[in-house]
């Protein structure tokens, strides 16, 4: 089973590839990709070194051009499969259908893998994108049960990619619009989720609040950790009552489930994260590695050890982590 | 322009569906989309009683009845049920997942591509109206001027005439869906025990901003907008730029008036102040979705 391991910028992905990752994925520096944040991705020259350090070391590449292209602006979205087909990419993320069939058509040998962003979460919808573009992977959105993703593995025709630790979508992925709702834009157009620019955070004599596009997320009494005003992880109020309506601030994280899903055949697990820092990546990748090493060596008697669930731990949001949707209590 | 009533996403007792499309049945609409979109654990109504339903509907009136499909799919049991609704014979289906697209295809039978297919631009429509699309419906996020330009691509490609555009013009708006179930997270359940909490909330719960602000509504493993979604100002635009049909969601409010109201709106246009608490029109201004433009 690939790790794979995300990367903002060249110094992560270095890190990554240094600390185990069998793969890293990354995005252009523009709109075509959903973690579109300043200062953050690659630009041409950035991407042929990308390129070259991954495949020197004989590892695989993979890049996500993962936004619906703008009416009229295809182009920008072709030009980015033409761009990253162009340093040898191993494989192309893609959830736009009309940039699917472009690359598909174009490249045919050069792997194509769906988004996450396309939301496909049943075996029809795979059978969709196996037979329209013979698709060689599927990430799977985080909204199926283990036994679900197990059902799923088993009938699946094409490979499939898990999300294994990270930020913690909770809505079908490519089908949320709160935050275009909130602010304008979302993850589908512009490649961002609640963006930066809309937060605002205010002392008040209530506590300290995070505002969101004028909105407000949460608000924080003196012995509370702030967190990011992500939309869906703030305290909102239904019929009286105040709490995480949709989610609290934490993480999702899949180290227990290691056996499982290599039993079950899943060919990747992905850490999220290509906003995230160097420092983090470390930790992240090293981590995951020595686990999945562990599995290989010992696969009777795996156990997850304390200290990299604790690793983990302060690396979330909220310093706490869950199963998310594969767990159905979670549901 | 025709006139639909779009698919009820609430979670409504079987008798009061009979008798909202009885009232459907003499309402001004066109086109009555019905069928679940939401959670398959909603069983109000079954595959079997959705039918029979259209086909009520379809024998006492000459409107165009259209079965509308569900929008996440994560069993075996819910493609079998999906399977049914789209080899139904008889009505048009609204795919709302690209397992209904595929299975629509393998039928050779047409589809209306529904607010939850993600269709962002002319070359995904091409690719869509060779699967059979005949009917287009714009996710909800996107503004008028993202809906004139690919309109005016398909006329220069000379495919304008083979498909209809509808818009989502009043309703509450289908923002989210997610493996959880927000309304029993509210009580306190998991999805699994649900107890069809749903159905105790007609028209979904609020969920306010600790400001009392509304921002959305939770209608079990979907979000909806808080605001109830207006077009009214923008009949005349959506009109003169060939938009076919303009969808009123079914709710159990004010749908059906809305449907004489929007008809009116096309033949004299009044300008309609927005309540900024309780209406929106920002998507379709390409600002956020919750304001008024």
């Amino acid at each position: 089973m690939e790790l794979l391991c995300p990367a903002g910028n060249l110094p992560a992905l270095k890190t990554a590839i240094d600390n185990g990752a069998d793969a890293v994925y990354i995005g252009l520096k523009d709109d075509t990709n959903a973690r579109h944040f300043a200062g953050l991705n690659f630009n041409d020259g950035k991407l042929a070194k990308a390129a070259d350090y991954v495949h020197q070391r004989s590892k695989k590449l993979h890049i996500a051009i993962n936004t619906f292209a703008h009416a009229g602006a295809e182009q920008r979205w072709n030009k980015a499969v033409d761009n990253a087909v162009a340093i040898g990419t191993d494989a192309l993320i893609i959830a736009d259908l009309g940039v699917l069939d472009y690359a598909a058509t174009k490249y045919p040998d050069v792997e194509r893998h769906v988004s996450v962003q396309a939301s496909t979460t049943n075996i029809e919808a795979i059978k969709f994108f196996k037979n329209n573009f013979d698709v060689s992977r599927v990430v799977l959105p985080r909204v199926l049960s283990v036994q679900q993703v197990r059902q799923l593995a088993k009938s699946s025709p094409v490979p499939l990619e898990v999300f294994a630790f990270g930020s913690l979508c909770i809505m079908a992925e490519g089908r949320c619009y709160l935050s275009s709702y909130m602010t304008g834009e979302s993850p589908n157009t512009v490649g961002a989720c609640s963006p930066a620019k809309y937060v605002r955070w205010q002392e008040t004599d209530k506590g300290l609040e995070s505002r969101l596009n004028g909105v407000l997320i949460d608000r924080y009494q003196k012995d509370e950790n702030a967190g990011y005003p992500t939309l869906c992880k703030g305290r909102f109020e239904v019929e009286n009552n105040v709490y995480h309506a949709l989610e609290e601030p934490t993480s999702l994280n899949t180290l227990g489930l290691i056996p499982e899903l290599i039993k079950m055949g899943i060919v990747s697990v992905k850490i999220e994260g290509r906003q995230r820092s160097p420092a983090y990546v470390e930790q992240v990748t090293k981590t995951w590695r020595m686990a999945l090493d562990r599995y290989q060596q010992q696969p009777n008697n795996f156990a997850v050890e304390g200290a990299w669930m604790n690793t983990l731990a302060n690396l979330s949001e909220g310093s706490q982590t869950t199963l998310g949707a594969y767990h159905r209590k979670w549901q | 322009m025709k006139f639909s009533l779009g698919p009820s996403m609430f979670f409504w007792p079987k008798n009061e569906v009979t008798d909202f499309y009885q009232h459907a049945k003499d309402s001004s609409a066109d086109i009555i989309y019905l069928g679940e979109t939401v959670c398959s654990k909603r069983r109000e109504l079954r595959a079997k009683d959705w039918l029979s339903l259209a086909q009520e509907v379809a024998q006492d009136t000459n409107k165009q009845v259209v079965v509308s499909t569900m929008t996440l799919l994560e069993s075996p049991a819910e493609i079998k049920v999906l399977k049914r609704l789209c080899d139904n014979g008889e009505f048009l289906v609204e795919a709302n997942d690209l397992s209904a697209v595929q299975i629509m295809h393998e039928l050779k039978m047409p589809f209306v591509a529904g607010p939850a297919i993600n269709c962002y631009n002319l070359s995904t429509l091409k690719f869509l109206l060779k699967q059979g699309m005949s009917r287009w419906l714009m996710p909800v996020e996107l503004s008028g001027d993202w809906l004139k330009i690919i309109l005016q691509q398909a006329i220069d490609a000379g495919i304008r005439q083979k498909f209809e555009c509808e818009v989502f013009s009043w309703g509450y708006l289908p923002l989210a869906y997610s493996a959880r179930c927000f309304t029993a997270r509210s009580e306190d359940k998991a999805k699994d025990d649900c107890e069809y909490s749903c159905i105790k909330y007609p028209q979904g719960r609020q969920m306010n901003s600790r400001e009392g602000e509304q921002v959305f509504v939770l209608n079990g493993i979907q979000t909806m907008s808080g605001y109830q979604y207006n077009l009214i100002n923008e009949m005349p635009a959506l009109d003169e730029m060939g938009v076919d049909i303009a969808r009123i969601s079914a709710d159990s409010t004010t749908a059906f008036i809305q449907l004489d109201n929007f008809r009116a709106q096309l033949l004299n246009p009044l300008r309609k102040e927005l309540d900024g608490v309780a209406e929106c029109n920002g998507f379709w201004h390409k600002i956020a979705g919750m304001s008024v433009a």
